[in-house]
């Protein structure tokens, strides 16, 4: 399996890995192509993703991917940290094997799933 | 970081030709290569030649050389023997009888007839991958013409027993076909002993070159070409004959089968060390397979918490060669279907790492692996939250 260099690093180095004890928002999704899941963790401050933390039980792939989509969440705004895609994920990757695509899409589901969460949380309807 | 050399954990999926069968087989290429089918001299060393290779693989089961047929490998040979079966018996019956954990050559075989309007049972194993002979006998019917039993798993190791399947065959009448791609070289093959009318090898398993393999066919059973064309293999396998290969597949077979006792302890030394160590200093592992009846340098466990693909990256980039049975950029959406079959859950099945040892296999590889799977194994853990 070719990987870039990207996604070699995050996945050596993976970012923002573990819980948020007093987190606001928490999603765990799964893949049903695969089987991985990932949770995460986020800390919101003025409509604003304060803080970001991810487990995943996944190939490197999709541990990349979640490494790096928590890294392109944080500070963002509720609405910008919604529109990231797992296209996005991959560019930012550098790419990822087309076998592999599939991966990167937990990172989004996880994200999305999570503000959610939060805006229920907060009396809102979700998006 | 580049590792300094691989270390290779990978025999089952193929192995290293042998320098020696190298040598053998370069004088095939340049100097004896004439076609064993045409009418000069140098054409008679060529059919001298084969002649050798086909007594040296009838040597190692217990046949005899006109009961040996080569092909372009073990999954040709599946191929061969149960379409070729299965379509000369075809006024008799129409029904298969194999297992669950078969190899895809063999199971793919089947679903294919299956299409042509066969009936194919497939039995199942229990958790450790063993089929029993009394479900073997139940499942033979009237139409039943196949029994395909592979002779040891290669995702698992299990080996079958192979002997009493045969004389259940044996005794309805049936046919008995095994694939015997991973067990050659390391249990001993006796084609009279075992029961067995048709056998599959693989050269490329057992040190020898890729791209060639074997069929043994019991003299007396009928079926039906599989290659059609022109007239070698005595009219039985069509094309003409992979001359260096066949050269090179006999001095393999020879050399995997001279002591093969010795190589499986050998194996079965460094194995039971590897794996001793993975269980004590490794919590949350499973043994997937047969713990006893198991070849000789096969390892498959699960670890809890972690995707088995991931490891294998993190492996790779320290130069250990290894497989698993998760799937995900296999293409296909289930993990490994012997795992399955087994009864493993899903999760642990796409959490499993196989280990095959065999001759590039060293203490130091088994000392070097050790050092570096727990806290690989850790790392994943960490990541997926299963140690929290």
């Amino acid at each position: 399996m070719q990987f870039t260099e990207t996604v070699m690093d995050h996945f050596e180095n993976p970012r923002n890995v573990g819980a948020l004890e007093d987190a606001d928002a928490v999603a765990e999704v799964g893949s049903t192509e695969c089987g991985d899941t990932t949770t995460l963790y986020l800390k919101i401050r003025d409509n604003r993703i304060a803080d970001v933390r991810f487990r995943t039980l996944g190939c490197a792939a999709a541990i990349a991917s979640s490494s790096i989509a928590t890294e392109m969440i944080l500070g963002k705004t509720l609405e910008e940290a919604w529109a990231l895609t797992n296209t996005d994920v991959v560019e930012a990757l550098g790419g990822l094997p087309e076998k592999k695509i599939h991966c990167s899409v937990l990172a989004e589901g996880a994200i999305r799933e999570a503000i959610n969460n939060y805006r229920r949380s907060q009396g809102l309807y979700p998006w | 970081m580049p590792a300094d050399r691989i270390r290779y954990f990978d025999h089952s999926a193929t192995t290293p030709t042998h320098p020696d069968v190298v040598a053998a087989m370069l004088p095939y290429f340049t100097e004896h290569f004439g076609n064993p089918s045409s009418l000069y001299g140098i054409a008679e060393e060529s059919r001298e030649a084969i002649a050798r290779a086909r007594s040296q693989v009838a040597a190692a089961i217990g046949a005899t050389p006109e009961e040996i047929f080569f092909t372009a490998g073990g999954t040709e040979s599946d191929n061969w023997a149960i379409k070729g079966v299965a379509y000369a018996h075809r006024d008799r019956g129409d029904h298969i009888i194999t297992t669950a954990i078969e190899h895809h050559a063999v199971l793919h075989t089947c679903a294919f007839l299956e299409e042509q309007g066969f009936s194919v049972t497939c039995l199942p194993v229990d958790r450790e991958g063993r089929v029993d002979p009394e479900a073997v006998r139940d499942a033979i019917t009237d139409p039943t013409v196949l029994v395909s039993v592979m002779t040891a798993n290669n995702e698992v190791g299990t080996l079958q027993p192979i002997r009493e399947i045969g004389a259940v065959a044996r005794e309805a009448g049936v046919p008995f076909h095994t694939d015997a791609v991973q067990a050659i070289g390391n249990v001993e093959i006796d084609v009279e002993r075992d029961n067995i009318d048709l056998l599959s090898l693989s050269g490329h398993k057992f040190y020898g070159p890729k791209g060639t393999g074997a069929l043994y066919i019991r003299k007396g059973t009928k079926i039906a070409n599989f290659v059609h064309g022109g007239g070698q293999e005595r009219g039985r396998r069509a094309g003409t004959e992979n001359l260096p290969g066949v050269v090179g597949l006999g001095a393999a077979i020879e050399r995997a089968c001279t002591d093969i006792p010795a190589h499986a302890a050998r194996l079965a030394g460094l194995r039971d060390r590897l794996l001793a160590g993975i269980m004590e200093e490794i919590p949350d592992v499973t043994l997937n397979g047969h713990p006893t009846e198991r070849l000789p340098g096969n390892i498959n466990v699960s670890f809890g918490g972690i995707d088995g693909e991931a490891l294998l990256t993190l492996l790779a980039m320290k130069g250990v060669c290894a497989s698993t049975g998760s799937a995900c950029s296999s293409g296909s959406e289930s993990p490994s279907h012997v795992l399955l079959a087994l009864g493993t859950p899903p999760q642990r099945a796409r959490a499993s790492l196989r280990l095959s040892l065999g001759d590039l296999t060293t203490d130091e590889d088994v000392d070097y692996l050790l050092a570096l799977l727990p806290g690989a194994v850790a790392r994943l853990r960490r990541l997926s939250g299963a140690d929290a």
